[in-house]
């Protein structure tokens, strides 16, 4: 009984009719983002694929490999809504009208006999399900790797090791630190200081917005190696919320100089290495370009 | 069997480390070098290990072992040069060598001593004039 694969290609094109018919009547169409035309034929490529496709041994199983072309296309439309700012629902909605459609043929040529057209709705009904979870998952997977993506860039944003003086480094960190992050602010910082030959670095957290034991701790072993190369670590910018989650958690950084903001730190490390800003005699005139 | 020099230069020991340490090596140099300071009376010791890039927990320890040593025998001490991955592992470690002066090269290290020895003279040369006046 492999009746409605028959069915369907022979009706093929009264299902897309029916097809569009059905969702140019919905409320949800949105003819803002697509126009009629268009979506007539990307709903005819869909017809013509699946019901080219479709064949008396397959219709039960979705997995077939005849269907790589389907679910090629459902690749395809989910990825390209998504850009055109379709919601997820409305994706699925898409495909799930589909099976509407071909229901409704079936209706039609098997009502005079109701144990094949319940049959056969059944296997449409699962195989058109089973596509339009594919269409979730590529929609899902695109969102995935656009994440994936910005996670390495964010990775990526290396922390500048600046050289704010002669024997001065500067390292401001902006954002989140993780453990692998602050190891890579270690390595760098220390790096820096043997290429340079700096004696003093100036780590400023102002653009951290938390800090954790373990982070904390982190940031204790960077100052601890700092001073075992010989050189001096200033911790500058703690934010008020990340000294009193410092002081609850129990962490002890009496050892470490801390200053309130970097040009504070600087002054430190100016007095340190014994340098001195004055301020000249005289009026500034401003030039005029 | 190989030594490490140790040099003697006015008040100054120096040992520089050109090879990678093995255990037998840093247990000999923490012998030999406690009795230089106790024979030279030295006040200052710098110890340069730029060369090198692999530290265990034992060496660290003799490294630590050594600036305390020498500190009982009243001779400030100086590790210089100490590379990133060297400094990286002694930390994890929870060697963080306290009491031990450090700078990031033999010269940086030699002013610090220097200093430090002065500050020792000085201090010396006021208590003596303390004694004097009494």
């Amino acid at each position: 009984m492999a009746q409605s694969a028959q069915i369907l290609k022979n009706k093929k094109n009264d299902i897309l009719e029916l097809w569009m018919k059905n969702q140019l009547t919905d409320a949800g169409l949105r003819d803002d983002l697509m126009s009629n035309e268009e979506l007539r034929s990307q709903s005819e490529e869909l017809v013509d694929t699946l019901i080219g496709s479709l064949s008396a041994d397959n219709i039960t199983d979705a997995e077939s490999s005849d269907f790589d072309g389907v679910i090629e296309i459902l690749g395809g439309i989910s990825i390209t809504r998504a850009r055109q700012g379709y919601s997820p629902r409305e994706t699925g909605a898409y495909v799930l009208s589909l099976k509407e459609a071909l229901l409704s043929i079936l209706e039609t040529e098997l009502k005079n006999d109701l144990a094949s057209l319940y049959e056969e709705s059944i296997k449409v009904s699962r195989l058109i399900d089973s596509f339009s979870i594919i269409t979730f998952e590529t929609f899902i997977k695109g969102r995935e790797e656009v994440i994936l993506r910005q996670t390495d860039e964010i990775a990526e944003i290396s922390t500048p090791v600046i050289r704010v003086w002669d024997g001065i480094l500067a390292l401001p960190i902006i954002g989140t630190l993780d453990s692998s992050r602050t190891q890579v602010v270690m390595e760098n910082l220390l790096q820096e200081i043997v290429d340079t030959g700096s004696s003093i670095a100036i780590l400023d957290i102002s653009g951290v917005p938390a800090v954790d034991s373990l982070v904390a701790q982190h940031l204790i072993k960077t100052v601890s190696a700092t001073r075992l190369m010989g050189a001096e670590c200033i911790i500058s910018g703690i934010r008020p919320e990340i000294a009193q989650t410092i002081v609850h958690l129990g962490i002890d950084l009496s050892n470490i100089v801390t200053k309130a903001s970097l040009a504070h730190a600087l002054k430190f490390a100016f007095a340190t290495l014994r340098l001195e800003v004055k301020k000249k005699a005289g009026v500034v005139v401003e030039k005029a370009n | 069997m190989d030594r490490i020099p140790i040099l003697k230069m006015g008040h100054f020991l120096l040992v520089t480390i050109q090879v990678d340490l093995y255990d037998r090596l840093a247990m000999d140099l923490e012998a030999d070098l406690v009795k230089m300071v106790s024979i030279t009376g030295a006040k200052a010791v710098l110890i340069d290990i730029s060369a090198v890039s692999i530290v265990d927990s034992f060496m660290g320890r003799i490294i630590g072992n050594i600036a305390s040593m020498s500190k009982l025998l009243d001779a400030e001490t100086v590790v210089v040069g100490m590379q990133p991955a060297v400094a990286i592992t002694l930390v994890e470690l929870g060697l963080e060598l306290p009491g031990v002066h450090t700078a990031l090269n033999v010269e940086k290290g030699m002013a610090l001593l220097s200093s430090l020895i002065i500050i020792d003279e000085e201090t010396e040369e006021e208590e003596d004039d303390d004694t004097a006046l009494s």
